[in-house]
């Protein structure tokens, strides 16, 4: 009934090696988070060090578990693929071809906001300090889905949900809220069709960076037949009262409002899920083909046909959405509401009104309508058509990490797009971690006990003693416990990780 | 698409004072608006990559996720 839950984003960068087309994109990966591990901190060079020197001790911690349930997982490690994790409680690694920063778990839409941003500040710090290594290639990194030539790469949500919640409760009600969400939450994208050529001179721009690349309504896959409605169940928290709902149809985003009104909305939706609160079937027909077509209208004219044979535009399906979980706040919460919930309401409605009067007056907040102001204005001044390469090269740098290359900062340097958060905030995040999960232990553990800290997962954090023969594993197996609340007064107690595990398992 | 550059960084408040307002003030400001449209692309112009169409080219990644 909140916008309130246990969330994370997924963020893979694409990453190119300037002038060297051809170079190994999992090499290049590798020396951004690489830079990054070894400039910001002695103690965590010194534990990538001991894990390639102690394989077998690696095997108590978390990190062995996963790879040997995901073989290309195990690929990587053995390509020794950097692997880190930060004192903002954030995982910084290398995913196939691409630098991932995975956010620590929060609880609020704005700290994704938050999180996620400082992780774009982490891509940015790592690239220039890959620069610094003697002999290097400068390596530029984008903060979007797709090359325009076939190939995609994801921005994922992660919404941790109650497990007595049925699946197919999950899959009837969220499929139709996220074939319409996009026209709020989409990035833009100049190219239709996986590898663009469906673009013409008078058709080129799509809401979405990811529309194109999704096949099937439901399903486990992540890399090919995109599902929709993925099925990846690894809770990473008491599997028998929690699953996580692995998102990965959304746009990597970077105008905040999107970022925050994604997360928001998406968890609005499924408190009503989990209450059963949704009364009224808005099935979609043909989910994927619709997906598509409302991408390709960026005038938002395009109607959805629901299974019950009303026609509505995506934004109208979004009000149906923003009217139940209206009432659902009231039922459930009334004057009680907390803050954010009642801002993600009045920012949803705002967003949608104006979408449907003028997209353009989404401008200074949404990523999709920022950017094609943008194109429309070079549109107009130079007479270029969709498949223009000057168009394209603007949807590609308008990702660039850079603030002074990167569009999309410029527009936000320049007051065009409106930011929720100011750049200390975003720079405290680098640091440190949520107050309020798990993640809190984890990154203050880094922080205070650096030396001591062998491995740390997402669920663990694996302590290397002196004295001790045997690694101690910390379990923090509830999300929402480990919190400042929890232990923050014995981390400032205990002066050394020896103090803190005593004091733990005492 | 053809609603485009009207009315940028505009609130709804001034949009429901534009109404009112006479068509001097409609010169103006639209003069206003076409320069703040000069400036974001002269500023863009300054950054973009040069030889557009070798630099989109180049930008080939691997599939992810």
């Amino acid at each position: 009934m909140s916008v309130r839950r246990v969330m994370g984003t997924e963020v893979e960068y694409g990453i190119s090696v300037q002038g060297q087309p051809a170079a190994n994109p999992m090499v290049a990966s590798s020396q951004i988070v690489n830079a990054y591990a070894s400039s910001t901190a002695r103690a965590r060079r010194a534990r990538w060090d001991f894990e390639e020197e102690s394989p077998l001790r690696d095997a108590r911690g978390f990190d062995m578990a996963r790879q040997m349930a995901d073989p290309t997982q195990l690929t990587d490690e053995d390509l020794g693929l950097a692997n880190v994790i930060l004192t903002n409680g954030a995982r910084l690694y290398v995913d196939h071809a691409h630098p991932e920063y995975s956010s620590p778990e929060v609880t609020t839409p704005l700290d994704v906001v938050r999180w996620e941003k400082a992780g774009e500040q982490i891509m940015l710090d790592a690239s220039r300090m890959a620069a610094q290594v003697p002999g290097s290639t400068p390596i530029l990194l984008y903060k979007n889905n797709t090359d325009n030539k076939g190939a995609s790469y994801g921005a994922h949500e992660n919404y941790l949900m109650r497990r007595s919640t049925q699946f197919a409760e999950i899959v009837r009600h969220l499929t139709p809220f996220f074939v319409s969400r996009q026209v709020v939450t989409g990035a833009g994208r100049v190219g239709i069709g996986q590898d663009g050529r469906d673009t013409t001179p008078e058709r080129g721009f799509q809401i979405s960076q990811r529309a194109d690349f999704f096949e099937v309504e439901v399903g486990l896959e992540t890399t090919l037949k995109r599902p929709i409605i993925n099925t990846r169940d690894e809770p990473h928290a008491d599997p028998a009262v929690y699953r996580r709902l692995h998102v990965i149809l959304g746009d990597a985003n970077l105008a905040e409002t999107s970022i925050y009104l994604k997360a928001g909305t998406t968890a609005l939706v499924l408190a009503m899920i989990e209450d059963g609160f949704i009364d009224r079937d808005l099935t979609v027909e043909g989910a994927v083909r619709t997906l598509r077509e409302v991408s390709h209208d960026p005038t938002l004219r395009q109607l959805v046909t629901l299974r019950d044979g009303r026609r509505l535009t995506a934004v109208q399906l979004q009000m149906e959405y923003l009217e139940l979980a209206r009432k659902h706040v009231e039922d459930r919460l009334g004057a009680d509401a907390d803050e954010q919930t009642v801002d993600v309401l009045a920012r949803w409605e705002s967003v949608l009104t104006r979408l449907e009067r003028d997209p353009m007056e989404c401008a200074t907040e949404l990523d999709w309508v920022a950017k094609l102001k943008l194109l429309q204005q070079y549109r107009d001044r130079d007479s270029l058509d969709w498949d223009d390469a000057k168009l394209h090269l603007i949807d590609l740098q308008y990702s660039d990490v850079r603030p002074d290359k990167g569009l999309y900062h410029r527009l936000a340097a320049s007051g065009r797009i409106q930011r929720l958060l100011d750049d200390q905030q975003v720079e405290h995040a680098m640091h440190e971690p949520p107050t309020d999960t798990r993640a809190y232990f984890r990154g203050r553990c880094l922080d205070k006990y650096a030396d001591a800290v062998a491995a740390a997962s997402w669920d663990s954090v694996i302590f290397d003693l002196p004295g001790r023969e045997s690694l101690q594993r910390v379990p923090t197996i509830d999300p929402l416990r480990g919190t400042r609340a929890h232990v923050g007064d014995l981390i400032d107690r205990s002066d050394t990780a020896q103090a803190l595990v005593a004091a733990i398992t005492r | 698409m053809a609603q485009e550059q009207k009315q940028p960084r505009k609130s709804s408040q001034e949009e429901t004072a534009t109404e009112e307002v006479v068509e001097s003030d409609l010169a103006e400001r639209k003069e206003m608006i076409d320069e703040d449209v000069d400036a974001i692309l002269d500023e863009i112009d300054e950054v973009l990559e040069t030889n557009a169409e070798d630099f989109v080219k180049s930008f080939i990644q691997k599939g992810g996720e």
